[in-house]
């Protein structure tokens, strides 16, 4: 039951996205489509994930005082093997999301996930509250994708689904401060209310 | 002249927070008002200078000749890091005033992605020395031109009437987009 609220928070109340603000530079920055959103989402979850797990491992052979820098590397490390691996295997994706993800570093998700779950918590625990707020991280940023997709090119995922173009202000740098703006405000009613 | 456009480019048609999306949680984070949003752009002006120096030669004598590119994300980060530490203890002994003027903001720039950002672009973009720090004091300069805009917008946001649901965090958003929308002005410029 417990792990079952931990897999749950970071999906709705804990969403890193919408509730807790965390990691908005990608969230901005790559979601021009929902395929872009969910590959950022989805690298960010494996990071996630993987950072989790290792730190909660090694949480008592790292020293409270440098435990920072130590999270920073086993972090940058993950980091790096997605930047190869994807740069490797999915080489447009790659490209499209370029600078964002050598910064998956300073995604300050995955390092508050270290600081304040993975360094306190059992393996088990911190690889399900890894792979719960990944995916809640990922969903925000394929609607933000999603959204801004519909609008701007009136496409869902590639796909085409009206002649002409869409209002390009949402492809654009401008549209995404307004979408994600009007989004936090509909899922605060949403969460609030239940 | 290429400095003139590195410059004009960096600040305005590129800006680092409202075209390129770096360095967006100090933007909503430190942004309530206009002093802290000028303290924190100080902060990462120097900050950023010193990490693109530092960073350049570390890509360019140590990384680029023994072929171990795939380090840079570690090894800048870690940089950047160690670079905030020892800026924040030698200010403290040295230049205390400067220290109480930019200290709390130091141990938050860590986190910065524009300053880890800005430090693989100039990578990127094959600058050389002296473009790379042009580049990154001009980029810097955009982010103080955002954010003081931004936290003078905020302050009289303050003041308004602003429907219940998009207070806050919404209506700063909405805010920053329509910033943003102003700065796409400048798109052709250069």
């Amino acid at each position: 039951m417990n792990q079952f609220r931990n897999f749950t928070k970071g999906l709705a109340i804990e969403n890193p996205v919408f509730a807790l603000l965390l990691g908005l530079c990608p969230t901005l920055g790559v979601t021009t489509s929902a395929i872009n959103g969910l590959g950022m989402g989805l690298a960010t979850t494996f990071v996630l994930i993987c950072s989790n797990v290792f730190i909660s491992l090694l949480k008592n052979m790292i020293p409270n005082k440098v435990r920072i820098p130590a999270f920073i590397v086993v972090i940058a490390s993950f980091v790096t093997i997605v930047d190869l691996v994807m740069a490797g295997f999915v080489p447009a994706l790659h490209e499209q999301l370029g600078l964002f993800i050598p910064l998956i570093v300073v995604n300050c998700i995955v390092l508050g996930r270290a600081e304040a779950f993975a360094s306190k918590n059992s393996v088990f625990s911190s690889l399900i509250d890894g792979v719960g707020m990944g995916f809640g991280f990922a969903i925000a940023l394929t609607i933000l994708g999603g959204v801004r997709e519909l609008l701007g090119s009136k496409a869902f995922f590639g796909m085409k689904l009206a002649e002409g173009d869409g209002m390009l202000v949402f492809v654009l740098a401008p549209g995404a401060f307004i979408c994600l703006g009007y989004l936090i405000a509909l899922s605060n009613r949403i969460l609030k209310k239940s | 002249m290429e400095y003139i456009v590195i410059i004009i480019s960096a600040i305005f048609v590129n800006n680092v927070i409202l075209a390129q999306f770096l360095g967006i949680c100090p933007f909503l984070g430190v942004s309530s008002k206009v002093s802290t949003a000028a303290g924190m752009s100080g902060a990462v002006l120097f900050v950023m200078t010193l990490a693109t120096i530092v960073t350049y030669l570390i890509q360019n004598y140590l990384l680029n000749p023994y072929g171990l590119e795939f380090l840079q994300t570690i090894s800048f980060i870690l940089v950047i890091a160690a670079l905030v530490q020892m800026v924040e203890i030698i200010l403290k002994k040295t230049v205390p005033s400067l220290y109480q003027a930019l200290g709390i903001f130091l141990p938050l720039i860590t986190t910065n992605c524009a300053v880890l950002g800005v430090a693989i672009l100039t990578i990127q973009k094959d600058y050389n020395l002296i473009e790379g720090v042009v580049f990154t004091i001009a980029t810097a300069l955009g982010f103080a031109l955002a954010m003081i805009l931004f936290a003078g917008i905020r302050e009289h946001l303050e003041l308004m009437q602003v429907p219940k649901g998009m207070r806050g965090v919404p209506v700063a958003l909405v805010t920053a987009g329509i910033l943003a929308l102003a700065f796409m002005g400048f798109a052709n410029l250069v």
